[in-house]
């Protein structure tokens, strides 16, 4: 399967969802990211039980977190796909670089107007 | 422990609005184990800090640091040399930290970045509950177990009130009546009689009505 997916994404491997923690979320819109997601395994199917559970609560942490300083909480989200899904991996890559697309670049990047 | 939660993002952002280069001081003690002011949520508290004022175009500078207790001299004396470094500095301890940081170093501004709640313990994960009022003069083995004065909203020593109903406060549905549950632990084990006991008006004077209190340990002061 040769799939393409927006050269946009960046892919940074863990082994489980559940290890994704709300800094490294923060950090990554910090540091300049215009968008975060996660791809976590389908709910009730992970291999250590609750690992995207607890992914799925940080991310939406995140999200608040977002909106009380007024960036956009769409920028950072959570999809659930298994990983014999090659195809949806390559759509969800899509539909978030769309999504980020129509948003804009993160304020975060923002020069300050003179 | 002594349970707090983060104030909302608007008031800790209010708070460093003029400054440029601040200190989040974390605590090892109790606000670590409620997941509230510890290592973690200092970085979590810096991270957010940052892309907020990122976002407004006049970034902040942010140095964290969590030390074992704030609220002992020898710790606090840990910040000795680089307290004077910062516009303002967040404490995420309890209230006892920005106090104890304040009166060591009078030329700084401490703020906190938490609301101190209660003495209490984890019911669950992610859950923590009151347990302890701090009053002075413990009773707890005189109900079971269940401190009356903690956990009745009115802090009764004889009730339940007309406030309760199937169990629960009339404040909340969600806050146990204390009193239904320990008049139902004295009926089951057969113990109904021990609230018919005449006690003497519990002495208020050791809870905070009596004014700041102070416990001095002879044996230990130097």
């Amino acid at each position: 399967m040769r799939l393409s997916y927006p050269s946009s994404v960046k892919v940074i491997q863990v082994p489980c969802t559940g290890r994704v923690d709300i800094i490294h979320l923060l950090k990554a819109i910090e540091d300049g990211a215009d968008g975060v997601y996660v791809a976590g395994c389908l709910e009730g199917e992970c291999h250590y039980l609750s690992g995207n559970l607890k992914a799925k609560k940080r991310v939406q942490y995140v999200k608040k977190v977002l909106k009380e300083i007024g960036v956009e909480p769409e920028r950072v989200e959570m999809f659930n796909l298994s990983a014999g899904e090659g195809p949806r991996f390559a759509e969800i890559a899509r539909e978030m670089a769309e999504r980020i697309k129509k948003l804009g670049p993160s304020p975060v990047n923002m020069k300050k107007a003179a | 422990m002594i349970i707090a939660d983060r104030k909302p993002l608007e008031e800790i952002m209010q708070m460093v609005k003029d400054s440029n280069k601040i200190l989040i001081l974390g605590c090892k003690g109790c606000v670590t184990v409620c997941n509230v002011g510890g290592a973690k949520e200092v970085g979590i508290l810096s991270s957010i800090l940052k892309i907020a004022r990122k976002k407004e175009g006049r970034p902040l500078e942010v140095d964290e640091k969590t030390i074992e207790r704030q609220c002992d001299p020898e710790y606090i004396a840990q910040v000795k040399e680089i307290v004077a470094e910062y516009d303002a500095v967040i404490s995420m301890a309890c209230g006892v930290g920005p106090q104890f940081l304040s009166e060591a170093y009078p030329t700084q501004r401490f703020f906190p970045a938490v609301n101190t709640t209660c003495f209490g313990g984890a019911t669950q994960h992610g859950v923590w509950s009151e347990r302890c009022a701090g009053c002075g003069t413990c009773v707890i083995h005189f109900y079971d177990g269940m401190c009356p004065v903690a956990r009745c909203s009115k802090s009764l020593m004889h009730g339940p009130c007309g406030g309760s109903a199937r169990g629960k406060c009339e404040i909340s549905k969600d806050v146990d009546c204390i009193w239904d549950m320990i008049v139902k632990k004295k009926m089951g084990e057969g113990h109904l009689e021990d609230l018919m006991t005449m006690k003497p008006t519990k002495d208020w004077r050791t809870a905070r009505d009596g004014g700041p209190r102070k416990s001095v340990r002879e044996e230990l002061v130097q």
